[in-house]
């Protein structure tokens, strides 16, 4: 058992246990968040995505004794409805999910791969997003919502 | 029959299990959970079992002081024949309409939403459903068979004509004037010649109570039906069913504000997984507790064959589930494996057979035929899989049971626990939270079963949520299948007989819903008898063939106790696999007759509203209207068109899909598909095309990817790596919706309809492109090289 420190959402934390408990088990279990979604536990799937320093990580198959003095974003603080991220009016106005349990795994991946490559070509887009998994098949609305994210972000109509 | 206090269960002592202390995992975020389940169920349901006996008879004729003694605020308790236990008008005005299915994430709640205010006259804003919840709903069925409109929406729809109509009458008596001279608008009552007269729904009934009978045809699930003296209005009185309202039901997903069932946290909850046996059918020899004892708080808890661990934190107990030593007794029975398993179909004995449609005289057609033409495909085992394994959580006590499912049956749930636990049912609430992705009869089911038995065998509220194997490797799987047509042609290339035949585990060997324990995991793990379940089902079109056979046969299940390959619905039951072989075959006799696909499809699908159908798809899509693959083709990529009709409980629908295929690799790309759909009054345009969207993205995860492994012991596709399905880089380009509206007919189902006809739709678009014929799915890169490379086979065997 040791304790491990690290920030979420900037908010410093710290976690008591098995360090070899993956970064997933801490934020949903001791620290009580619900964003990440455990999917696959094998780092499949996407549905527990975090960033590390702005970076996605699959948190189901990283040790929290791996983030120790970092900083983990998760989708709990990407936007809110009064101010939302430009990825999540996107997703609201081409009312993309069905039952919505992979979308975490989409908005912070996208995110992700928007701020890196804002005018990234849908073969870029499509590359950067092939991991993630979405088994209710609303593949075709979620790249619709994020390119006309991608759209709003380039006009500046979220700047 | 047992009595409800006899076990279902022979008394045996449990190994492991004993008393466990209380956790410390008392947040304040689960505690406001839990209050606010308190108190919705409060906010919209006056808990009172004393049951307010109504005034006898209904409608017009009221004499004042009977309808203000009948309009009450106690609630009548809940049952179908209540008004009340379908709306209600809330104090704020509100109209809250009580749903006995869920939304799975289509929509669903929109629509219902506008099918009341319609009926009722209210804004669309003022409209909530409440679903799923067994204390506040009526068994309806749960999600089911896509019928949520078709089936689902109606007694909804009566109880608020009807609510319309007793508001009318005491508004009626309230203005003193016939109910004929008033006007409603916005829930407002008013005289039409004299609009300063006027009376709110609010201020007539705001949270009191109808008291009011309806007529209920005393069934339960989706033929629940009433009726009521009110007349619904006509579709051409509708003012918000038909526009495209936006959904309301995505924000808590999108910001992560709201829960799934897996977010659900109960004070003092302990964590649980199970460890299923790895070799299926096997049983447990025994069980090292000892292996597990370094982890904190980790506990065996075994009944039987029914095995699991629990711990106080999460990681604990997934740890422990890895950690624990097994001995498993092998069973004598093997599986056939994957690779072998048409083979083993062809061979096996016949359970039962049904020849659901018989046309004409058959054998004489084929005696007289100038050309028989036969083809055979095969369809293998598919996996739900859905997004996330499933959550479930119980809290067993002696004389109330609560449990947390995301089962899309959740009436069915309470049942099945009432019944494992052998407790009257009405002890049990049934709380519905969405869950993970749900798509017919899924690990849902066992997993609040599950939970059940570990609540009662620990006496702790539980939590049990599978790991990615339990979801892919033990769900209810659909069914392989092998499916035999042939047709008899004259000396013209008019079809004189058409038969079709599926050979096939049976569609479900456990029911599609949880309520029967010898359905579950869990039953068959304490020694409950499987009650391997049989049926198929047959090909759904409109072809005016002369004569026609349309014949199942289902043959014994692999394992028959607790099988990793146990069948039950998965979206579209059996339609996929049925459909991919008729609508292929159908195209092959377009191919032997020398003529276009839809054509051929247009010259037998006689009714109006096919052939509005496919000549709609016909012009929509771009479709060159030739005979199929007769372009000559250059490079690695060719290119190719499909087409397949079908119907489906009433709906009636085509496609094309416009695919590329990639020679070199075997890949397909799906890349445009136009679809043609009639349901009949579209209630929701814009939800209805994200379901049809939705529905054939998933079916052609299936057409491409998807197929159950498994060896001689057990099932070898685990997780997404051995259960591939479809990357964003396989979707579609571009989904085209041509919607048949018919506001003079009722809606039909949508949900589901779409999948049946994607696979035949690309087979026939591979066959186009490359002259090869791809009779067995999946269609995925290797099967598609060896295809190519046995060669061109592009006609099915024939014979004069």
């Amino acid at each position: 058992m040791s304790i491990t420190s690290f920030k979420v959402d900037g908010l410093n934390v710290q976690v008591d246990g098995d360090p070899q408990m993956p970064l997933l088990y801490a934020l949903r279990d001791d620290l009580q968040m619900n964003n990440p979604k455990f999917g696959c536990g094998v780092a499949q799937c996407g549905a527990c995505t975090v960033q590390l320093n702005g970076v996605p990580i699959r948190s189901c198959a990283v040790p929290v004794s791996a983030v120790s003095n970092q900083s983990v974003k998760t989708l709990k603080s990407l936007g809110t409805p009064e101010k939302p991220h430009p990825l999540q009016s996107a997703f609201v106005e081409e009312q993309v999910t069905q039952c919505g349990y992979c979308i975490n795994g989409w908005l912070m991946t996208a995110e992700a791969l928007l701020r890196k490559n804002p005018k990234a070509t849908e073969d870029e887009l499509k590359e950067g997003l092939k991991d993630l998994k979405c088994r209710c098949g609303t593949h075709v609305s979620i790249l619709r919502a994020i390119k006309r994210a991608q759209a709003k972000i380039l006009t500046g109509a979220f700047a | 029959m047992k009595t409800p206090n006899q076990s279902l269960f022979e008394a045996s002592p449990s190994l492991e299990a004993g008393p466990l202390t209380s956790g410390e995992h008392v947040s304040p975020q689960a505690l406001s959970r839990r209050d606010w389940l308190k108190s919705s169920g409060a906010l919209v349901v006056t808990a009172s079992s004393l049951g307010y006996v109504g005034i006898a008879g209904m409608g017009a004729g009221f004499a004042s002081d009977a309808l203000a003694q009948q309009v009450s605020s106690t609630k009548p308790a809940l049952n179908a024949e209540e008004l009340d236990s379908w709306i209600a008008v809330g104090a704020d005005g509100r109209v809250t309409a009580f749903f006995g299915k869920v939304d799975l994430g289509q929509g669903l709640v929109v629509a219902l939403a506008q099918i009341v205010a319609d009926e009722l006259d209210v804004d669309y804003s003022m409209v909530q459903i409440i679903q799923g919840q067994t204390n506040t709903t009526l068994n309806q069925g749960g999600a089911s068979s896509a019928v949520g409109i078709q089936a689902g929406a109606k007694p909804l729809r009566f109880a608020a004509a009807e609510a319309r109509r007793l508001l009318l009458e005491m508004a009626s008596l309230k203005l003193g004037v016939d109910s004929a001279t008033l006007v409603v608008n916005k829930g407002v009552i008013s005289v039409k010649a004299d609009p300063s007269k006027s009376v709110s729904y609010q201020d007539l009934i705001g949270g009191k109570f109808f008291n009011s009978k309806v007529e209920w045809n005393k069934k339960f699930g989706n033929p629940l039906e009433i009726k009521v003296k009110a007349q619904p209005k006509k579709p051409s009185e509708y003012r918000v069913v038909g526009q495209s309202i936006p959904r309301t039901d995505l924000e808590w997903r999108i910001y992560a504000t709201g829960e799934f069932v897996s977010d659900i946290r109960i004070p003092g909850m302990l964590h649980a997984r199970m460890v299923r046996t790895p070799i299926a059918g096997a049983t447990i020899e025994s069980v090292d507790a000892s292996s597990i004892k370094d982890i904190p708080g980790a506990r065996v808890v075994r009944e039987r064959n029914f095995l699991a661990v629990v711990a106080e934190k999460e990681w604990h107990a997934v740890k422990a589930s890895k950690q624990l030593k097994v001995k498993w007794k092998h069973p004598v029975e093997k599986l056939p494996t994957h690779l072998k398993v048409f083979e083993h179909i062809a061979k096996a004995p016949v359970v039962k057979r049904e020849e659901e449609l018989k046309k004409g005289n058959v054998d004489e057609a084929f005696k007289v035929a100038k050309k028989i033409i036969q083809a055979q495909y095969h369809w293998p085992f598919q996996s739900h899989s859905s997004m996330g394994p499933a959550c479930a959580i119980a809290d067993v006590k002696a004389d109330k049971i609560e449990i947390w499912t995301g089962s899309q049956k959740p009436h069915f749930s309470r049942d099945g626990v009432a019944k494992l636990l052998a407790v009257d049912p009405n002890i049990v609430t049934g709380h519905w939270v969405i869950g993970p992705g749900s798509y017919g009869r899924n690990d849902a089911g066992d997993a609040v079963m599950d939970a059940a038995m570990l609540s009662k065998l620990t006496g702790r509220v539980v939590r049990v949520q599978g790991m990615r194997h339990d979801a892919t490797a033990w769900d209810p799987k659909a069914p392989a299948s092998i499916h035999m047509a042939r047709a008899a042609l004259d000396e013209s290339g008019q079809v004189l007989a058409y038969e079709f035949t599926s050979k096939a585990f049976s569609r479900a060997s456990i029911e599609s819903n949880e309520a029967d324990p010898h359905d579950s995991l869990v039953g068959m793990e304490m020694g409950l008898p499987a009650r391997n379940g049989v049926g198929f089902g047959v090909p759904l079109e409109g072809y005016a063939f002369q004569n026609k056979r349309y014949a199942w046969e289902v043959i014994p299940d692999l394992i028959k106790q607790a099988s990793p390959l146990r069948t039950s619905h998965l979206r579209d039951p059996v339609g996929l696999q049925i459909h991919f072989a008729s609508e292929q075959f159908i195209d092959e006799l377009a191919f032997e007759t020398n003529t276009d696909p839809i054509d051929f499809r247009l010259k037998y699908a006689t009714s109006y509203r096919d052939q509005e159908l496919l000549k709609a798809l016909q012009e929509k899509s771009g479709w060159e209207n030739r005979r199929a693959h007769v372009l000559p083709q250059k490079g690695p990529i060719v290119k190719g068109q499909g087409v397949a009709y079908a119907h489906r409980g009433g709906t009636m629908l085509a496609i094309v899909a416009q695919i590329e295929v990639d020679t070199r690799s075997g890949r397909i790309w799906g890349r445009k598909f136009t679809v043609a759909h009639d349901c009949g009054l579209v209630i929701n345009p814009k939800g209805l095309r994200y379901t049809i969207e939705n529905g054939l993205v998933h079916a052609l995860s299936r057409t491409v990817f998807e197929e159950v492994q498994f060896d001689q012991e057990r099932v070898t596709s685990v997780d997404w790596l051995t259960y591939p399905i479809l990357n964003i880089k396989d979707a579609p380009e571009s989904i085209n919706v041509v919607l048949m509206n018919r506001p003079e007919l009722p809606p039909t189902g949508a949900g589901e309809a779409t999948c049946r006809v994607v696979p035949a739709a690309v087979a026939n678009a591979f066959f186009d492109a490359t002259g090869v014929r791809m009779r067995q799915a999946p269609l995925s890169p290797k099967h598609v090289l060896q295809a190519l490379k046995a060669g061109d086979k592009s006609t099915s065997s024939t014979k004069a």
